[in-house]
């Protein structure tokens, strides 16, 4: 049983699709990466898997005991969050909201969510420091950890690792490979780096002029089309 | 020195500057509540659109001759924040011109209506009295006190209750979203809060000065701590702080009441950078 599946979507904004009839399935476990070029559809794929905007045709359907809000999500950082005052604890346990429903504080269950879930991402030591001043792969390891408190099922993250420097960049896939094969958390990234994706991913999903679904090892074997297209936008990004 | 302390105490027999207190403590304190909510998800002009709206409304009022304006007002005022809110995203015309627009078309047309049906025989005292804050906050009635501390504590109270989903909300919208909350409600449930905060607040700086109340304890606040709960403590606390000093010297001195305080904030604004500046230097986490 698979816990997404995307049935004939299109996708686009005002009855203007730029996807036509995409379907896949992502089971547990796996590890999806998304690539393709800007403009392709990425992003927007991704806010409709969250239902943060609705299909044009199609459905996104949850299934294996996936409630369409156990999404974990790690969106690109917005300018209202670059200088926000709140510190990093703050931040994490605000993932727990989901949960709460109408009650209004958060129970011990859930802080305690929130302290695993920082150490996890090895962020305790400055859970009482101010999020603006971190840096930018520490914000990112508090805006991962604010996804965990979200799920224990599936993540997606929205090129978690745009805008970092390469040591910053393998430690945060480090971060995320582990929660994928220790934690068996399924795994939806965006990605420019073609190369990153077919090393660390189990799936690909290419969108743009040709859609490609498949496992690495076909999407590797399916050959150069996809890869050099990709393999030039991931050295220009 | 003591002659200050005796007008003072004379003063205070008085209930009219017992009432000024209360009332102006508890806007204060309300006003600075949402203030770190609007500055943060970029929305400081809100409060100064919908303060022109109530103006508006305050102006239809007064033709239409209702005794008791607050209701209609509030109405006016909380309508326009949940249009306001509905249209902000994805709309043709961008968020900002709407409130631009709004707030500009409400002064135009509330003066108009002032001039063209007031029977008052003072009419630029009137439209200044309402613009800038007046003596209102020193002649309110023990119903209007009542009224204004009715609406502070479900104020307060909301605040306190919905604290961590309006965190959520103001962090990141299309997360909380994305995991089950409901966004949109809560977006709505902070334009209606702030609706009633700025009507409640024209009472005691006039309606030009609103923001004014809203957003400097806010940023005064950001200057110098780092969490979204000190923040917001902080701001409340100082709000109020300032209100009270606002209003003591406004009495004593017989300045403007709305002016003053906004002034006192101010000063505040600019000590809080410096020490904000000064424990930036020293490096604190």
């Amino acid at each position: 049983m698979a816990q997404l599946i995307c049935q004939n979507l299109s996708l686009g904004y005002e009855a203007k699709a730029i996807l036509h009839d995409l379907s896949f399935s992502v089971d547990a476990g796996d590890y999806l990466c998304i690539v393709g070029e800007n403009g392709s559809g990425k992003s927007t794929l991704m806010r409709t898997i969250l239902g943060l905007q609705a299909p044009i045709h199609g459905k996104v359907l949850t299934g294996d005991g996936l409630c369409p809000n156990e999404i974990g999500y790690l969106p690109q950082q917005t300018v209202v969050q670059k200088d926000f005052p709140a510190s990093v604890r703050e931040i994490v346990i605000s993932g727990c909201q989901g949960r709460c429903g109408l009650r209004p504080f958060y129970n011990s269950k859930e802080k305690q969510l929130a302290v695993e879930a920082m150490e996890k991402m090895g962020i305790g030591y400055f859970s009482k420091r101010c999020y603006r001043e971190l840096s930018g792969g520490q914000q990112q390891r508090v805006l991962l950890a604010r996804a965990l408190c979200a799920t224990q099922k599936i993540l997606l993250l929205d090129e978690p690792v745009a805008g970092l420097d390469p040591k910053v960049t393998a430690e945060l896939y480090r971060l995320i490979d582990e929660r994928n094969h220790r934690d068996g958390i399924t795994v939806i990234m965006i990605s420019h780096d073609v190369a990153a994706a077919v090393e660390h991913a189990s799936h690909i999903l290419h969108i743009g002029k040709t859609v490609f679904f498949g496992t690495k090892e076909e999407y590797v074997e399916s050959g150069a089309r996809y890869m050099s297209v990709g393999m030039e936008r991931g050295e220009e990004s | 020195m003591s002659t200050i302390l005796d007008k003072f105490s004379l003063y205070m027999q008085y209930p009219f500057v017992h009432y000024a207190l209360i009332v102006g403590v508890l806007i204060a304190l309300c006003s600075s509540l949402l203030g770190v909510t609007l500055v943060l998800k970029r929305f400081s002009f809100i409060g100064d659109g919908l303060s022109h709206v109530a103006f508006g409304a305050m102006a239809i009022a007064a033709v239409l001759n209702v005794t008791n304006d607050m209701p209609l007002i509030l109405t006016i005022t909380v309508v326009c924040a949940i249009l306001l809110l509905r249209t902000g995203q994805n709309t043709k015309i961008k968020g900002d011109a709407t409130l631009a627009m709004l707030s500009v078309g409400a002064l135009a047309i509330g003066y108009l209506l002032m001039n063209l049906f007031s029977t008052s025989t003072n009419l630029t005292g009137d439209v200044c009295t309402t613009l800038f804050g007046s003596t209102s906050i020193l002649t309110l009635t023990q119903t209007e006190v009542w009224l204004c501390v009715v609406l502070s504590v479900v104020v307060v109270s909301i605040f306190i209750l919905f604290y961590n989903k309006i965190f959520a909300v103001t962090f990141d919208e299309n997360f909380a979203q994305a995991t089950g909350t409901k966004a949109d409600l809560y977006n709505l449930l902070i334009a209606v809060v702030v609706a009633v905060i700025v009507v409640l607040a024209m009472n005691l700086v006039g309606s030009l000065l609103v923001s004014a109340l809203v957003i400097f304890p806010a940023l005064l606040a950001m200057r110098i701590f780092k969490s979204f709960k000190a923040v917001t403590v902080c701001s409340a606390i100082l709000s109020v702080f300032c209100a009270l000093a606002g209003i003591l010297v406004s009495i004593l001195g017989g300045t403007p009441v709305g002016s003053t305080i906004v002034a006192v904030d101010i000063v505040a604004f600019f000590m809080a950078c410096i020490i904000g500046k000064i424990l930036g230097r020293r490096g604190t986490v």
